[in-house]
């Protein structure tokens, strides 16, 4: 394997540790005014299951955009310039959803309160459909240039496949998310998180599948039916053991669909990594195969970064894996002490 | 405006936006893992009130520097396209790094810490800190080694079939000498900002406590300032002077090396027009800066200019920004190659004064505790809270004249390194319109204003509000392994 071929690879494994983690962190900042539309400490209960995780998750993201930069500047330089406008929907929903969550408990006051939920359900909604939105573009292919630049306004962005991408995203995170509080809340929260998951389970499964399915018979190969069985085998796996209150399968379940959906993305997106409309030549491609264009760094760049990632990648799982660890009991509505925050206005002194 | 305008105004606002939170974040951590230490340690209580005081006055400010530090991950790829595809095999290592290394330490022990309390036993919890301590330095230093990258460029060959700067020691980029200077000024003048912010609250609240004391009649408040906050303003204090003897000893290596590397940058921060031997030190100039026609040197003082250059007082000759300007001219084609004269004069100056707010508050604050006293004059409490700005003001400043004294050039040349290596930051701009970056520019505008008010409103309300009072009993009591009433936080 070639180190073009295994960093195509790890980026992928960064942007799937992503959807898988922040998935749920994206599921829960939507269903969080949801579940807890008649009740503050609900709405706590659903905010705090992802409390001490939600940072690092997000640091998949990062990392996955450093990679990119590294390992394909190509990549990096032509997808975000060419994005430009979708990116920044998504950066001001995660820089309000970052300060929202933050500050939400530091004042005790309903409205504060209120604006925090509108930050954080700007920063949850708008990536959980973005995604979808962008990679399903980005496997279609845009109109890449002879200059390397994306041409065509935000507006091009939106045909039929890339919005039914975007519609999976946000319910697949959405299930995910539910079943992640099904899985870290007990007593009434856990009962609510599962009347979500009965309600939105069918449609969800539906829209995958088909997103799934179009697909593969669009843009895949041989073995991407292998992540597309997976995917659906997974979303089987979640629907079974959520009727039978089996939270741990469920998420592993919906875990195993994230995984695979976005395998089946970078495997139909292989060699490619932004495959152009206009001319198969001006595609940008892992190591510039069949006339395309390289979108690599040099070779001693990507083994000197193999190294760091051989040895980083895998200590950070295991010291995120132990703060899972750490956080694993559920949190019911009895646990989350009273609002600590100050008052909106200093008392008189 | 045109396209490299407006991208150049985005890249500017979002960055010095940053830092402001920034240097707060990279000091602050390590002092407050050390008051967590000195709680775990002594045992005495007042050490771990003050630990979880500026504990939540660095996540309010943690929360605004994470936010902010996302938009620049993607930022280079989205206004600076070109600039992305020239370096980025030597440019996205380091980035990639600092996610790899330090964002995914700091982000998940910071999480650790918050909620950790009374799920983790008391050592493990402080090692959380300190882990988020070391990894906000660790980021700094990655980030630094790829700005230095931009302003001397080393370990890296042009490629002319590509036409990209191309990797080729890693370890060069990472020992750049710039590099290794910067780093240690960039820390100096973050610990400088958190001792500054540390002694300025402490000093505060200290004067309160004591003024209260005085109006009560007891003595239970005084007590207060002399256990608790005397000690942490002493610790504020010494954390400047050690700050400020390190930002003095850096900033004269880097200027030295700046002189060598990038001499531009360093004759227009004097205004000096002509290539002169032995020039004088400018202290105060009038005109309108722009350019060297209209700059009229009002005080100057011998000695000073070739000592900060080279290490001695005579037998030194500088480059003028003219000469330089011709030089350029010759070498690289035509073109303007000086940076905006009066934005690098007053930076530069501005950068190096506003130190002087910090300083002012340790000389002030060592006399009025002075032998164990606890002070009580409100003008001590007034500098105190002054002061807390100056280090922002100063950071913002040195940023600026760094980043504005290498234009136009987005990849300064290196004059010892590969001469095709460089490069404008006319070529670096991304082939997106003018109109786009503007919505942009005008989107992270309204919202970093925003966010800016809140963080100020949070920050000052906690300040106001004070540490927790002491509790009745010691210490929260560990109960991992039953079933916990609450949590010990929750958001």
């Amino acid at each position: 394997m070639s180190l073009q071929v295994f960093w195509f690879l790890l980026v992928a494994v960064l942007f799937i540790g992503y959807f898988v983690l922040e998935g749920f962190d994206y599921g829960v900042g939507m269903l969080m005014p949801i579940i807890g539309r008649k009740s503050e400490v609900k709405k706590r209960v659903v905010l705090n299951t992802i409390g001490p995780v939600w940072d690092g998750n997000e640091v998949w993201l990062l990392t996955a955009g450093g990679a990119m930069f590294a390992a394909f500047p190509e990549w990096y330089a032509s997808l975000f310039s060419g994005f430009y406008l979708a990116l920044l929907l998504i950066l001001v929903g995660l820089i309000a959803r970052a300060c929202a969550i933050e500050w939400r408990s530091k004042i005790n006051d309903d409205k504060w309160r209120r604006w925090c939920d509108v930050g954080i359900g700007l920063g949850s909604w708008i990536p959980a459909l973005a995604w979808g939105l962008a990679f399903a573009n980005i496997v279609h292919g845009v109109k890449l240039n002879e200059k390397r630049q994306i041409e065509g306004n935000l507006f091009d962005l939106l045909h039929p496949y890339a919005l039914l991408g975007g519609l999976t995203t946000l319910l697949l995170f959405l299930l995910h998310g539910a079943i992640f509080i099904s899985l870290k809340t007990g007593g009434e929260v856990r009962d609510d998180a599962q009347a979500i998951i009965r309600k939105i389970f069918v449609p969800t499964a539906l829209v995958v599948a088909v997103f799934g399915i179009w697909t593969q018979l669009a843009y895949g190969n041989g073995w991407t039916w292998i992540p597309l069985v997976a995917a659906v085998i997974g979303l089987v796996i979640a629907g079974f053991a959520a009727t039978q209150g089996r939270d741990g399968w469920a998420f592993t379940g919906t875990a195993l669909t994230i995984l695979a959906a976005t395998a089946l993305l970078f495997g139909s997106l292989f060699p490619n990594v932004l495959p152009s409309t206009i001319d198969a030549a001006y595609s940008l491609s892992v190591d510039g195969r069949d006339g395309t264009i390289s979108a690599s760094s040099t070779h001693y760049t990507l083994v000197v970064m193999s190294w760091v990632a051989v040895v980083m990648v895998p200590l950070v799982l295991c010291y995120q894996a132990w703060t899972y660890w750490v956080f694993r009991k559920r949190l019911t509505m009895e646990q989350i002490p009273a609002p600590i925050g100050l008052p909106l206005e200093s008392a008189k002194k | 405006m045109s396209v490299v305008d407006v991208a150049r105004w985005q890249f500017g606002i979002t960055t010095v936006y940053h830092f402001i939170f920034v240097p707060l974040t990279i000091g602050l951590a390590p002092l407050v893992a050390g008051m967590q230490t000195a709680w775990v340690v002594t045992g005495k209580e007042h050490w771990k009130r003050l630990t979880k005081f500026f504990g939540k006055l660095f996540l309010i400010n943690f929360a605004l520097g994470v936010a902010t530090g996302i938009v620049q991950e993607f930022q280079f790829g989205m206004g600076w396209s070109e600039y992305s595809r020239f370096v980025g095999d030597v440019f996205g290592a380091p980035l990639a790094m600092e996610a790899l290394v330090a964002f995914f330490m700091e982000s998940t022990f910071l999480g650790l810490w918050i909620f950790g309390w009374d799920r983790l036993p008391k050592k493990v919890h402080l090692a959380c800190i300190w882990l988020v301590a070391i990894g906000v330095n660790a980021s700094a230093y990655f980030i630094i080694a790829a700005n230095s990258f931009m302003q001397h460029p080393v370990g890296a060959k042009y490629n002319p079939e590509t036409g990209r700067a191309e990797l080729h020691s890693i370890w060069e980029v990472i020992t750049n000498v710039t590099t290794l200077a910067a780093f240690p000024h960039v820390v100096a003048g973050a610990f400088l900002t958190s001792g500054t912010f540390v002694a300025g609250i402490a000093g505060w609240w200290m004067v309160r406590r004591v003024r209260q004391s005085q109006q009560n009649g007891d003595t239970t408040h005084i007590d207060e300032a002399r256990t608790m906050w005397r000690p942490v303003a002493k610790l504020g204090m010494w954390v400047i002077v050690f700050s400020a003897v390190a930002l003095a000893i850096t900033g004269d290596i880097q200027g030295k090396l700046m002189f060598k590397q990038q001499p531009m940058k360093m004759a227009s921060a004097e205004s000096l027009c002509h290539t002169e031997t032995d020039p004088d030190f400018s202290v105060l100039t009038v005109g309108t800066h722009n350019n060297c026609d209209s700059v009229d040197h009002l005080i100057e003082v011998p000695y000073v200019l070739p000592f900060l250059a080279e290490g001695k007082i005579d037998g030194v000759t500088l480059q003028g920004v003219n000469d330089l300007q011709a030089e350029y001219n010759a070498k690289y084609g035509p073109g303007d190659y000086r940076p905006n004269l009066f934005v690098t004069y007053w930076t530069f100056r501005a950068m190096i004064t506003w130190m002087a707010g910090s300083l002012l508050l340790v000389a002030a604050g060592l006399w009025v505790l002075r032998r164990g006293r606890v002070p009580d004059q409100k003008w001590f409490a007034w500098l105190s809270l002054l002061a807390i700005a100056t280090p922002f003001l100063g950071n913002s400043a040195g940023w600026v004249f760094t980043e504005m004294g290498r234009q136009p050039w987005v990849v300064a040349p290196n004059p010892t390194g590969d001469p095709n290596i460089h490069m404008t930051v006319q070529q670096g701009v991304s082939g997106v319109s003018a109109g786009t970056i503007l919505t942009s520019l005008i989107v992270f505008t309204l919202l970093y204003g925003i966010l800016a008010i809140a963080w100020f409103y949070l920050m000052k309300r906690y300040v106001v509000e004070g540490p927790e009072p002491a509790p009745t009993d010691d210490d929260t009591p560990k109960m991992t392994g039953e079933p916990v009433e609450k949590l010990s936080f929750a958001y």
